[in-house]
């Protein structure tokens, strides 16, 4: 039985189904605009030592502070240099590995945790399904960014601590959501099929009912990959997430800090390098979202 | 509605005994010794350990442990700071004003300006304005607010020069029988030019608070508008003759308020959250300092009991939530 289901599936039936999803996601501008700015971030933190102009760690003690568009003895500063004389843009290059890397890992973590949590408590329910969801919601009755801090605190700062931290504070979300679309499938006819047919518990879970809940856990992962660089940044600005000198974007703003009346571009390209790739992922969620919910594809 | 209403306060008590268990076990159960993160202090000698071990009471059993902080909490005694060496319940309670009143400014300044422009934005919907104030929600829904913070203090207080950087009010005003609500003391005391330095130190943080909230809240009026002018009645309310400024004001609004009014509470979580960092830029003397420099200074007595009231104060207000919600939608009420 469970063979003919994977073979009776015709073989355009995938590429059909991208199909339709690229028409709905390509009908919002702003989100090809999102994938796009996205793909070139990506491609930037990939290419980093190829394309950055100079070493993200090396000094140059002669160019401390050196206005945008510096051009001296050492090179170009297109972005121009910090206190202790590092090329911006090249920190900033560097920075999109671990802001990127970081995101995914957060929403890795949190979705596999989240998702797993959320099947057991809505195909066993019962106490099952009690107890999970209780202690998810004492984890939400914290305000997100305040455990994290707490947890780091505990566990000692840096990237790795960072970024268990905010796992665990996401990942009620992912339980939540998986949840409720558990409950809303599980007593359709196809699982039922699958169940008479003879399909054991973890089958039908993984197999049968995940697939038909996944809509609403792309768009929130889409959402808690921004969520997740934003939340590592301010933890790294906090002076909680990645220790310097790492180029880590938060944390070059928080060396930045006490020189924002005399250097404004220490401060501006740092952020605007947030700002921009968060936005990029959240346009990209809204396309997402447009594309996936069928209950908004007719209006 | 009684039963409504104690039903909901119900079924928050396991969320508030897990809640305790959270603030009570994170310094136990996490990696490293108890003790030395409670004291404070390194290089400790045997006997000093034990002592120590044995004042905060760490050498009995980890159940007695707990019954006797559940036993302290229900006395309002949260433990004493490691630094000031003051009751921590006080320590909050004299830091909370701040904090609740950038915090209620923030929230004004977004359900004003939120709530009409998403109206605003679903009634012309594809028009420019609708355009425009959506993509400006969605680059402040993206916002790294510590950095905005930082752009408006260049702005505003380095190149302009119109707003102070830091603090609550200028040093020359005191008000020594104060509430702790700085607006309200500048008010009441009537020397000449304290309100307006008390609102000019408010404006940069409430504005750099209020910007995320802003944007959900613009966001989510827009579509939840939407919905609603979608639906059988507003149109049977337009085919009857109905002015369209009643049919928007009266049928369409009212609705469309019950998801909003959830989302203004659900921000309250959000709004602690962001107390934290836009308090630390503005060096603001609130609740979110005082975390933010508790954790540095390891204080964690002071942690433990900071979390835990701020736990409970966002639970108190999602109840407010509930129950208001309830109030305006009886189908929620009598299900």
């Amino acid at each position: 039985m469970s063979e003919v289901t994977e073979t009776d599936i015709p073989a355009g039936t995938r590429r059909a189904q991208f199909a339709e999803f690229w028409f709905y996601f390509k009908e919002n501008r702003g989100a090809v605009i999102g994938l796009v700015v996205f793909a070139l971030i990506a491609l930037a933190a990939i290419a980093a030592p190829l394309i950055s102009p100079f070493d993200p760690d090396t000094q140059f003690r002669d160019a401390l502070l050196a206005t945008p568009l510096t051009h001296d003895a050492n090179g170009n500063f297109l972005m121009g240099t910090d206190a202790v004389g590092r090329d911006i843009l090249s920190r900033l290059l560097f920075g999109a590995r671990f802001s990127l890397f970081i995101g995914v890992m957060v929403v890795l973590l949190a979705l596999s945790v989240g998702v797993i949590l959320g099947l057991l408590a809505g195909w066993f329910g019962g106490w099952v399904d009690t107890v999970i969801m209780r202690v998810m919601d004492i984890i939400l009755a914290f305000p997100s960014l305040l455990l994290a801090l707490v947890f780091v605190a505990v566990l000692g700062p840096g990237l790795i601590n960072a970024m268990i931290a905010i796992a665990i504070v996401y990942q009620p979300h992912f339980a939540r959501l998986t949840r409720a679309a558990v409950l809303s499938e599980k007593n359709r006819d196809y699982v039922m099929a699958a169940q008479v047919a003879g399909a054991g518990h973890m089958r039908l879970m993984f197999r049968t009912v995940l697939p038909n809940c996944l809509a609403p856990l792309i768009v929130q992962g889409t959402l808690s990959f921004s969520n997740a660089i934003l939340d590592v940044a301010a933890l790294g600005f906090l002076g909680m997430g990645a220790q310097p000198p790492t180029p880590e974007w938060g944390t070059m703003l928080s060396e930045a800090r006490e020189f924002i009346l005399r250097a404004w571009w220490v401060v501006t390209f740092p952020g605007l390098a947030i700002l921009v790739t968060v936005l990029a992922i959240n346009l990209m969620g809204d396309g997402l979202r447009d594309a996936l919910d069928p209950k908004l594809k007719r209006s | 509605m009684l039963r409504f209403i104690l039903g909901k306060i119900l079924w928050l008590i396991p969320t508030l005994i897990g809640i305790t268990i959270v603030a009570f076990g994170f310094v136990r159960v996490l990696p490293g010794d108890p003790v030395l993160l409670m004291a404070g202090e390194r290089g400790l000698s045997p006997e000093r350990h034990a002592e120590l071990a044995h004042q905060l009471g760490f050498d009995r059993p980890l159940w007695q442990q707990y019954l006797d902080f559940i036993w302290q909490l229900a006395h309002g005694n949260l433990g004493d700071s490691l630094v000031t060496h003051k009751p921590v319940l006080g320590e909050f309670f004299a830091l909370f004003p701040a904090t609740l009143e950038l915090g209620v400014c923030a929230m004004f300044l977004a359900v004003v300006i939120g709530v009409p422009i998403g109206v605003l934005a679903a009634i012309k919907r594809g028009s420019w304005f609708d355009q425009a104030t959506m993509g400006t929600a969605l680059v402040g829904y993206s916002m790294p607010i510590f950095w905005w913070g930082l752009l408006l203090i260049i702005l505003f207080s380095g190149i302009l020069q119109w707003t102070p950087v830091s603090g609550r009010i200028s040093l020359m005003y005191y008000f020594p029988n104060g509430t702790g609500f700085m607006i309200w003391d500048a008010l009441m005391s009537g020397q000449s030019g304290a309100l307006t330095s008390a609102l000019s130190h408010l404006i940069l943080p409430a504005v750099v608070l209020a910007t995320i909230p802003l944007a959900v809240i613009a966001r989510q009026t827009r579509s939840a508008m939407l919905e609603v002018l979608g639906e059988d009645y507003v149109r049977t309310a337009r085919a009857k003759g109905m002015p369209p400024r009643r049919v928007v004001g009266v049928h369409a609004l009212r609705n469309a308020m019950i998801p909003v009014i959830t989302t203004i509470g659900l921000q309250v979580g959000m709004l602690m959250a962001g107390a934290i960092l836009t308090e630390t830029i503005f060096s603001w003397p609130g609740i979110g300092k005082w975390m933010v420099d508790s954790i540095s200074r390891r204080d964690y007595p002071s942690v433990q009991g900071g979390l835990l009231m701020i736990a409970l104060i966002v639970m108190f207000v999602n109840l407010i939530v509930d129950l208001l919600y309830g109030l305006i939608n009886p189908r929620i009420r009598h299900r």
